[in-house]
């Protein structure tokens, strides 16, 4: 009976590819979402392929063009400019395509280095406790306290910006939201039956922590990463605005911004597109984990499976 | 809670806030000094070795390293972090002689005032707006003005501020000509910067207001009162806001200190002549002392906050342990 009904409750809790579906179906913003944040993984890996043009070469017969206008190559053919060209020239929609590689792949792999580092700090931190998670738990405070833009800022000044660079001190300034996050969460299964049971059997720490209680916090970890990666594609962009990540001739959406800004009054769409596309960038992702919030929250999950 | 125990509360934190700001200025201090001669930096390509060594001398880099950093502690005690060769200066260096130079403390306490006045003007906006924007969605959960509410708040909070801000620039400014594009100095001014800066933070306040109020509005009392025939939106606003105050005012000061570091960018964008402009300026010409002091302050700030906002915590939540 009892077996049964922890059976049951399993076939509840895993949520399967076609419920997911179904909950997207039912918010057409969220579906929004992930279909521009599909396009936008694609036009990140593919650039190479379908930008028109060459992203970084300039060209002298097409300086300024605005949207949708026709202009000569720089080896005699025709090049048609959807959204227009900037200052030197280059086609904006292949410098969008190739932003978008540089912007998601800092939000990307930082997310991924510094969400490892801090979900094994804060498990390790809240399972062991004692002087371990003193140290680590103060570290994290400290971290905490300094605004990471800041740090990032400085931190840029001193060693170069650069994308390594920026994906580097990103980690290093964000590991620690994951580690207070997976620190409670782990903090309140330490003393739970199934953890005990399996203390008691004589499993390992290892893998008391890794296959017991690690599986209890992907969701909110989910959520948060999602937020990250849309906090740390703003934060690459403003700092390649202010100068102190990506560098020139570097196709990043910052830079484009802060390129277009010295022409402002004659070419709207140099700051227009690229700006656009960190915010929309940025919106998907904060819709996306507004709704992986609600649909991974067991309480609010009838809302979406009757 | 007594107020023998606030008081200990607060001392703990403050020398906790203030290990931490040494801890922070002394890993500024260690890197300032890897990143080449100050000295040579000042003088750029000009003068003799021994302007380069009475250069040094001035600026104390002949010390011992462990002088200069005695000197840099004391320095952050009494607010000074020496003089600056370089920001500002009209004629950096003239043959023959020293390069002028200039105390780097007035230089950014003049930038404080400008930064105060556009945090403060952000978030006051941005609470007025929050507030009732939140207690409004709140009331009427899952209707097609609630989900509006939910989508324009995600909308401000992915906002690109800088971006907006030219946008706002060229419309009101360039365009409409309503608004100056830039500069201090009258209300008009503070206009556009602050709007550009409040749309972040009244998306991430007014969905804290939602969902704090959400969770509030579901308990008991609540019910009891509705049952006895006062209108929702009325235990809403005086009851329940007051319940669910503690996370709001945790959001309220956590964007306050998102706001001090948005200006940094903001700041360049409108040349208002505040601290973050000054820090960028500062960090792009490599004026060490400037930099120091600069990072200091803003440090200072978002350490003060978070402090006040502890603070307030404690005294609005009884159930708060003072630890």
């Amino acid at each position: 009976m009892a077996a049964e009904v922890a059976a049951g409750e399993e076939r509840q809790a895993r949520i399967s590819g076609r419920d997911l579906v179904r909950a997207l179906m039912r918010e057409p913003m969220a579906l929004l979402a992930v279909l521009f944040l599909f396009c936008l993984a694609l036009a990140a890996l593919f650039a190479d392929w379908i930008a028109p043009y060459d992203p970084l070469m300039p060209n002298i017969f097409s300086g300024r063009l605005p949207p949708l206008s026709e202009a000569k190559g720089m080896t005699g053919d025709i090049q048609f400019h959807i959204l227009g060209t900037d200052a030197l020239g280059r086609d904006m929609l292949t410098r969008l395509l190739y932003g978008a590689q540089a912007s998601v792949s800092v939000g990307v792999i930082a997310v991924a280095a510094s969400g490892t580092i801090g979900t094994v700090l804060g498990l390790i931190a809240g399972y062991y406790g004692g002087r371990i998670e003193t140290f680590i738990m103060r570290t994290v405070d400290g971290v905490m306290a300094v605004p990471s833009l800041l740090v990032a800022l400085f931190v840029l000044f001193l060693i170069g910006g650069g994308l390594f660079n920026m994906i580097l001190i990103f980690t290093f300034v964000r590991w620690v939201v994951y580690a207070r996050l997976a620190r409670g969460i782990t903090l309140s299964y330490r003393e739970s039956s199934f953890v005990e049971a399996a203390r008691a059997i004589g499993a390992r720490d290892s893998r008391i922590i890794f296959r017991h209680i690690l599986p209890n916090m992907i969701s909110p970890l989910l959520v948060l990463a999602t937020l990250e990666v849309a906090l740390l594609i703003l934060a690459e962009a403003g700092l390649s605005f202010l100068g102190f990540g990506l560098q020139p001739p570097a196709p990043s959406w910052g830079l484009m911004v802060a390129r277009g800004r010295e022409y402002l009054r004659e070419a709207w769409w140099m700051i227009t597109f690229p700006g656009l596309a960190i915010f929309l960038t940025t919106l998907s992702l904060n819709l996306l984990a507004n709704w992986l919030r609600t649909i991974t929250d067991p309480l609010q999950r009838w809302r979406w499976l009757i | 809670m007594t107020s023998n125990m606030v008081v200990q509360f607060i001392a703990r934190r403050t020398v906790a806030s203030i290990i931490l700001l040494v801890v922070v200025m002394s890993a500024v201090f260690v890197a300032d000094r890897n990143i080449g001669d100050p000295a040579r930096m000042v003088l750029g390509d000009t003068g003799t070795e021994e302007d380069l060594l009475e250069l040094r001398l001035r600026m104390g880099l002949e010390d011992p390293w462990l002088v200069q950093y005695g000197r840099f502690l004391a320095g952050m005690a009494t607010f000074n972090f020496g003089e600056t060769f370089r920001y500002g200066i009209s004629k950096p260096f003239a043959h023959g002689g020293l390069p002028e130079s200039r105390e780097t403390l007035p230089i950014a306490l003049d930038r404080l005032p400008a930064t105060f006045v556009l945090t403060s003007v952000t978030i006051a906006l941005s609470v007025l707006i929050a507030l009732p924007l939140g207690i409004w969605a709140a009331v009427r959960p899952r209707t097609l003005g609630d989900r509006l509410v939910n989508v324009l708040s995600l909308a401000g909070v992915s906002i690109v501020e800088y971006w907006f801000a030219l946008i706002l620039i060229l419309l009101f400014a360039v365009r409409l000509d309503w608004l100056p594009t830039s500069g201090y100095g009258t209300a008009a001014h503070v206009i556009l910067p602050a709007l550009a800066l409040s749309l972040r933070p009244i998306g991430r306040i007014t969905q804290i207001v939602r969902s704090a109020m959400l969770d509030e509005i579901a308990k008991p009392y609540v019910t009891a009162a509705r049952g006895r025939g006062i209108p929702l939106s009325r235990i809403a606003a005086i009851h329940a806001l007051k319940n669910a105050s503690i996370p709001i005012v945790t959001t309220i000061g956590d964007e306050t200190i998102n706001v001090i570091t948005g200006v940094i960018i903001i700041e360049t964008v409108f040349g208002w002549p505040g601290i973050g402009a000054l820090t960028v300026d500062a960090l792009k010409i490599r004026d060490v002392p400037l930099i120091e002091a600069t990072i200091f302050l803003l440090v200072l700030m978002v350490l003060c906050i978070n402090l006040i906002v502890d603070l307030l915590y404690a005294v609005l939540n009884p159930r708060v342990k003072l630890g």
